[in-house]
């Protein structure tokens, strides 16, 4: 057994003697005989560091991750490089270790941090509020909806099927507690439908939350929802990829109320969905009404500069019941790494690297789309993911191109049955044009096997490969 | 350093508490770290229409890799962490962090894992986490777990609307959700999030639930009690059996905050008295680092009953036919049409970076390393207990009972009363000390209190120096109380103004444009 604890028999004789028992059992005096496990816990024995590093190996390598192919996965999370000074200073104890900032006074590093981090959230969806960020980003979206609800009372939402599927099915699962109602408007060749969104709206809709750019990779015209929404005093939503700031307007330019979104691709790492952290800002009329911790500046007791949690009056242990939201801890230690990474960027960095991500994502999406059997599935403007139709079984294709070595992305099929034949490539400043040429090459021979009709085949082969080891 | 004014009560310099400035403030225009790869693809005009088009760039540091590493390196400084210090927050389990666990999730395998990736190349990552479910089960004595929800508040949510589906599939609409006065304060706000009414049962005079005041108020409009046992007083509550006897005679369910489980391991396990629903800390008693306030992970055991409702996706291992070894997918339908699961709580399949850590620990520990852990936890606590009843007993006596789990309260209402200074005096001036202060304020029901958790890898010569430390702040205030309401001295910055800030609320930095 690896235990980190520290009492020799010495110890134990010193301390039971204080404490005036007989035994570190009798301290266990007051816990009823029948509800007593009367066992031992039925684990596995513990193993020295050295064997649970192996295991932990053993487990890491039956996994195929983006350091094992080439790979456009992304829907959501996405491959970016992370850089050195993010591990470096998010290792450090001094960030790693501490709990939440409730004594400010030794807690001026995390707290500055986090001061830094909303003006940086802040300046990127141009909004004036920014908390110390939320769990994530499917339930940020939920939790805007409830901002929403306390700010105006009405019981309908409207969100757009261009909406992360995660983010609409946390949404429907957070609703049954909200006594909201969802109502999906759906797209129109790509984007969301406005006629149909117009036709939705009431006086009774408390919000409109759309995607930007959507789930499947098109720019959405953020202002001309926002106009429609608040033709009826509804709340704008808009759920953001905040690497793709630099580049496209800040959905806060544009009439959104509130913009929140998953912060992975801001030098955190994908970590198989998490953690990473939720980003929520808003308009200052909202900042009362803000669910998590909020930093802000203060002075101290001889007037120097300095930083505390702030308008708890908002939060669960002053106000309970009553609170804007039942989150009591923020990301901190990822936040740490996107305000890191967004100094690492800098100013003309977040736009040399959208503007890079955004021409290759143009050459992918012409390139893949000239091959025989691959279409675009729409044609809006897209930045850095876009969708194709395939005229060959996706499931398919997909598994031909892993067996070369290359994962071409996510099958559309997985969350939106009109798309069945649909393939959602992501492309980030780690897939070069070389690599992209390859997944030409591999995605247009896939599907040319596949359009031959050779697919029982290679679907038998893959069977056969089954707990892969594919290094 | 010499020849710089000090502070009398300090070792600190004027320039040491030099204006805070932020990285906004730093670097230079046209300054930079980053370097973009080579453009290598043809470059076309015109690819975002001009009113999607950023007009300015967001005003993002302009700085070089050196001065960002020191900036964030000096305000690293600025922080008390658990590695330099003794920690003892009540009800928060600040226990070491085992730096294998952060080796072992920052391998590329487990770290560059695409959440997406197909269940078949992924095999490692859903064998990990089904064997983390698994003995978590056998930990909360429930067999069913979910390891989806983000964090303790998270869990919390996610047992409320499993209460609510599983009373809704029995055709009840139940309204309310009973919580004791001493419940973790994400207890009442997740129920108004959940679409309850908070009732509140009272305490007994030991701490415990009122059973009486309990039964008075548990009828068939009741869909849950929240509880967390041993409590935030540090209390096992000795009428366990009988409150969960109450709560499912009316038909309700009995919710767990899992807070407190490090103070049970290898005695008790929530299914054995009787929960429905527990809620685990990961970043509590699992050794997750709290990151300064978060990542964390809130994963729920539940008992048969609530199974059918549990959150999707979840891990389940397959037989393969031709005997093979199993197989692990994501059953992301939980039964398709017919499910009867409350959906989705987040996206993906939850925090899997801090999976591999806590699994790590539990097969560092096994069983019985749990089962140490909790012994040694409770035996710190009643150990530090007995030192502070023995020096400052009188000045701040234990609120409840005569001895504790793994945590305990104490009262600071007699050192007010008789010396004129407030338990967040004592936190302000332990500070000084080189201690980072226990939870105050908290439980409500305790006037002036001291919430102390030491954990389990504390050695004994350091709850020996807490106890000195706080026995020197009594005696201090003794002769000059005057001292302890003014501190702390020795720390980056004074007392702050959290009034100010919170009237006009400055939560971003004033940038030139």
């Amino acid at each position: 057994m690896a235990g980190y604890t520290s009492v020799t028999a010495e110890d134990l004789a010193i301390m039971l003697d204080a404490i005036g028992v007989g035994s570190v059992e009798e301290l266990f005096d007051a816990i009823p005989v029948g509800v007593r496990l009367g066992r031992p816990i039925d684990l596995p024995p513990g193993e020295p560091e050295q064997a649970v590093y192996a295991e932990l190996r053993r487990l890491a390598a039956r996994n195929v991750s983006a350091e094992d192919e080439i790979t456009f996965l992304g829907a959501g999370m996405y491959d970016h490089y992370v850089p050195s000074i993010v591990d470096m200073l998010m290792s450090r104890s001094e960030f790693l270790t501490p709990y939440t900032p409730y004594q400010p006074e030794v807690s001026q590093g995390g707290l500055q941090v986090m001061f830094e981090y909303q003006t940086a959230i802040s300046e990127l969806t141009g909004l004036p509020v920014s908390n110390a960020s939320v769990y994530e980003g499917p339930s940020a979206v939920g939790a805007a909806a409830y901002l929403a609800k306390l700010t105006n009372k009405r019981r309908r939402v409207l969100v757009g099927r261009g909406v992360h599927p995660h983010s609409r099915a946390t949404l429907e699962t957070l609703a049954v507690g909200y006594g909201m109602e969802v109502a999906e408007i759906g797209l129109d060749d790509g984007v969301t439908d406005l006629a149909a969104l117009r036709d939705a709206l009431g006086d009774d809709v408390s919000a409109v939350i759309l995607q930007q750019p959507n789930f499947i990779g098109a720019i959405e015209d953020v202002q001309a929802i926002a106009d429609a929404a608040h033709g009826h005093g509804a709340l704008v939503i808009c759920a953001a990829d905040p690497l793709t700031l630099g580049v496209l307007e800040a959905p806060g330019n544009q009439g959104a109320d509130l913009v929140v979104g998953e912060g992975q691709s801001l030098g955190n790492r994908l970590d198989f969905g998490g953690p990473s952290f939720g980003f929520f800002a808003a308009t200052e009329k909202h900042i009362r009404s803000m669910p998590g911790r909020i930093a802000g500046e203060t002075t101290d007791a001889d007037g120097r500069r300095g930083f505390v949690l702030t308008l708890q009056t908002r939060e669960q242990h002053i106000r309970r019941e009553k609170a804007t939201s039942n989150i009591c801890t923020s990301q901190a230690l990822n936040a740490l790494g996107g305000v890191v990474y967004l100094s690492w960027l800098g100013r003309r960095g977040i736009v040399e690297l959208g503007e890079l991500i955004l021409q290759r994502t143009h050459y992918a999406r012409e390139t893949l789309s000239a091959l025989d059997g691959v279409d675009k599935l729409h044609d809006c403007p897209v930045v850095r993911e876009f969708a194709l139709r395939l005229d060959a079984d996706v499931g398919r294709v997909l598994e031909r191109c892993a067996a070369a070595g290359v994962n071409a992305g996510y099958a559309l099929g997985r969350s939106y049955e009109e798309f069945g034949d649909g393939l959602l490539v992501a492309i980030t400043e780690q897939r070069s044009r070389a690599d992209i040429d390859r997944l030409a090459e591999v995605l247009g021979a896939a599907v040319a096997a596949e359009r031959a009709g050779a697919g029982a085949q290679v679907a038998a082969q893959v069977t056969s490969s089954e707990g892969l080891s594919l290094r | 350093m010499t020849g710089e004014r000090s502070d009398p009560f300090t070792s600190q310099t004027e320039h040491q508490r030099e204006r805070a400035t932020t990285i906004f403030e730093k670097g230079a225009p046209r300054r930079r770290a980053f370097r973009a790869p080579e453009l290598d693809v043809p470059a076309v005009e015109g690819l975002i229409p001009a009113a999607q088009r950023r007009g300015t760039p967001p005003r993002l540091p302009e700085a070089s890799e050196p001065e960002i590493v020191r900036h964030y390196v000096n305000l690293s400084k600025r922080n008390f962490d658990l590695d330099s210090g003794f920690y003892p927050l009540g009800s928060c389990t600040m226990k070491h962090n085992p730096r294998l666990h952060e080796r072992v999730a920052a391998l590329p395998g487990h770290a560059r894992l695409h959440p997406l990736q197909d269940p078949r190349r992924a095999q490692g990552a859903l064998e990990l986490m089904f064997n983390l479910q698994e003995s978590l089960a056998e930990i909360a004595g429930l067999p069913h777990v979910s390891l989806q929800p983000s964090a303790g508040s998270h869990g919390e949510l996610a047992g409320v609307l499993l209460t609510r589906a599983y009373h809704a599939d029995r055709g009840e609409q139940r309204t309310k959700v009973l919580t004791p006065d001493s419940a973790h304060s994400t207890n009442p706000a997740t129920v108004t999030m959940a679409g309850y009414e908070v009732v509140k049962v009272a305490l007994d005079a030991a701490g415990g639930v009122d059973v009486d005041d309990l039964r008075a108020k548990a009828d068939d409009s009741v869909a849950c009690l929240m509880l967390t046992n041993p409590s935030t007083l540090g209390i096992f509550d000795p009428n366990i059996e009988e409150i969960a006897s109450i709560v499912h005679g009316v038909g309700a369910t009995l919710y767990y905050d899992g807070a407190n489980l490090n103070a049970i391991m290898g005695y008790s396990r929530p299914g054995d008295m009787g929960f429905d629903i527990v809620h685990f800390n990961l970043h509590k008693t699992f050794t997750q680092p709290h990151g300064g306030g978060g990542p964390g992970a809130g994963p729920i055991a539940v008992s048969d009953r609530i199974e059918p409702y549990l959150p999707r996706p979840q891990v389940v291992r397959r037989a393969p036919s031709n005997g093979g070894p199993p197989t692990f997918d994501l059953d992301d339908d939980r039964g398709g049409s017919e499910s009867k699961s409350i959906g989705k709580l987040r996206g993906f399949q939850g925090n899997y970076g801090v999976f591999v850590r806590t699994y790590a620990y539990i097969r560092s520990l096994g069983g019985e390393g749990l089962q140490d852990v909790s012994e040694v936890a409770v035996l710190n606590a009643n150990y530090l207990l007995a030192r502070l009843r023995e020096k400052v007993g009188d000045r701040l006596p234990l609120a409840f009972g005569e001895r504790c789990m793994h945590e305990f309260v104490l009262s600071g209402a007699p050192m007010k009363k008789e010396l004129g200074i407030r338990t967040l005096d004592v936190a302000k001036r332990l500070l000084d000390h080189g201690f980072h202060p226990p939870t105050v304020y908290f439980p409500l029901v305790v006037d002036e209190a001291l919430l102390i958790e030491p954990t389990e890898t504390e050695t004994r010569e350091t709850l020996d120096a807490f106890a000195d430390a706080i026995a020197a702040i009594v005696a201090e205030a003794e002769q000059d109380p005057e001292i302890a309401r003014n501190a702390p001295y020795t720390t980056p910055v004074r007392r702050l103004d959290e009034a100010g800030a919170a009237k006009r609320p400055r939560v971003r930095e004033v940038l030139p444009d």
